[in-house]
């Protein structure tokens, strides 16, 4: 009886109608978001760790050196800081409504400003483990690099980041599921992602059970096989710690 | 500024102090290195040996005085630190190798990316010099599977790599267990029979007399004396050099 009425009610849910069709939609976008909003907050937290460690680490060296140089760094460690003030204090729901609704008013595309928002809060919380990271590079590893006439960036590039990104892929990992799951607030902008095509059919079927269970498994799913994927590029990346 | 032909480092009244003076770490320090030359700079710790051996090559920035390399002022805003480094090799008491990359990589990717030279050509270099140290076969080794006489040899011919005029050694066989210290000392050796300029921070006496042509004792961040190792060892005049030889010898 139980599983009858489950039957009928999974076809009137996701069969008729094609309404499987929204919740591939909002997967598909859910994915996009955070796939493109974790490659934006990357690269924005590497650049603002770097600007961050830079200014603690050799501020004074370069002060004696270039004090052009240093005058641009401090203005770059003052925008820093008030990007992660501003970030880390504002919920991101706020931060997305002001992004759709009043910095990108006229887009049109909703994913887009989403991928921006979600790309540039991630950035904020990145910056801070990569900051970590950075700290705990050994700094002979720095002085060899450019003991070796190589200059600060490309120790940064080819030296420091690379074994910083080692230490830091768990945090990063965990970031990258708490952003994952944030994006379940992209519904508040209108935008079809995963949580909000679930919400759609319980509108349409008013069958909150269903919907709901599907949409929390989709999300388990893509967590499990992004720790695994996390964790053999981890253990990979680990080989070359090991003694002989 | 034109010094005298043969020497590759002229170091004139140079100062570094920390927190604006209060800490002095190089108390006007002159010192002349000629090519070719094998200098070792003993003293206690805290003398500023080392760094008067990291401002060399600017790893330390100093506070005053000048610094000429091959008769060039190096102490200028304008001079590119980078391009100055490459003839300065360095190598340190606790060898920084690169942790993420194989022992061939470490001494390739200065050449590729700071000289330009092709990866078959880097290549080519390190192994020939890897197979002068006897390290050939650990070439595809990552440093956490290398001894620490094996990491330091590879720090050593890593620095070579970039074909540096003059080599620079801040306490090399610190860090070693003491079985270990023979092997890099011997390729320090070769090395200086080789006829490269060397500056060598150290406490092996043995390989100071053996192989330094001469023998700089830093105290108090002052040079207090310098000569042949048979002078400084046999007739110190300086009383610190007396005392201090005392207690290591």
């Amino acid at each position: 009886m139980l599983y009858d009425s489950l039957i009928d009610k999974f076809k009137d849910d996701f069969i008729e109608k094609d309404r499987w069709k929204w919740v591939l939609e909002g997967l598909r976008n859910t994915l996009l978001i955070s796939m493109a909003a974790v490659l934006i907050g990357i690269v924005i937290g590497i650049l603002i760790a770097t600007v961050r460690t830079t200014y603690d680490k050799n501020g004074p060296s370069i002060r004696m050196k270039s004090p052009v140089a240093f005058f641009f760094l401090r203005v770059g460690n003052f925008l820093a800081h008030l990007y992660l003030t501003v970030i880390r204090g504002t919920p991101v729901v706020v931060q997305l409504l002001i992004m759709y609704f009043l910095v990108f008013a006229s887009a049109s595309d909703g994913v887009m400003v989403a991928i921006f928002a979600f790309g540039i809060n991630s950035g904020a919380y990145v910056a801070e483990i990569f900051r970590s990271g950075i700290m705990s590079v050994d700094e002979g590893q720095f002085e060899a690099g450019r003991a070796m006439g190589l200059s600060y960036l490309q120790t940064m590039i080819y030296i420091i980041i690379p074994q910083c990104f080692k230490t830091v892929l768990p945090t990063l990992c965990n970031e990258f599921i708490v952003l994952l799951k944030e994006t379940s607030i992209a519904g508040y902008v209108g935008i079809m992602d995963l949580t909000k095509a679930g919400d759609l059919i319980r509108g349409r079927t008013f069958d909150a059970f269903l919907p709901l269970i599907v949409v929390a498994l989709l999300y388990l799913i893509m967590v499990v096989v992004l720790t695994k994927l996390v964790g053999r590029l981890e253990r990979r990346l680990r080989k070359n710690e090991r003694g002989a | 500024m034109n010094e005298a032909r043969d020497s590759v480092f002229v170091v004139k009244d140079l100062q570094k102090t920390y927190n604006g003076g209060k800490i002095v770490a190089l108390d006007h320090v002159d010192l002349t290195i000629d090519k070719g030359e094998v200098v070792v700079i003993i003293g206690p710790s805290g003398s500023g040996k080392s760094t008067l051996l990291r401002s060399l090559n600017l790893m330390e920035f100093p506070t005053g005085g000048q610094i000429f390399f091959d008769g060039e002022q190096v102490l200028d805003r304008h001079v590119d630190v980078n391009r100055y480094r490459q003839k300065v090799g360095m190598v340190f008491q606790h060898f920084n190798l690169f942790n993420q990359l194989t022992v061939l990589k470490n001494m390739t990717l200065a050449p590729q990316k700071v000289l330009k030279k092709s990866k078959e050509e880097a290549e080519a270099r390190a192994m020939q010099l890897l197979e002068r140290v006897g390290l050939a076969d650990r070439a595809g080794a990552y440093p956490a599977q290398l001894s620490g006489g094996q990491k330091q040899r590879v720090a050593i011919v890593r620095a070579l790599c970039m074909d540096p005029e003059v080599m620079l050694f801040d306490e090399p066989t610190s860090a070693l267990d003491p079985e270990m210290v023979g092997e890099v000392l011997d390729v320090m050796k070769e090395l200086a029979g080789t006829g490269m300029t060397m500056v060598v921070v150290t406490h092996e006496m043995g390989f100071a007399r053996e192989v330094g042509d001469r023998v700089v004792f830093m105290a108090d961040g002052q040079i207090l004396e310098q000569g042949t190792p048979r002078e400084v060892f046999e007739h110190p005049k300086n009383e610190r050099l007396s005392q201090f030889l005392a207690k290591i010898l």
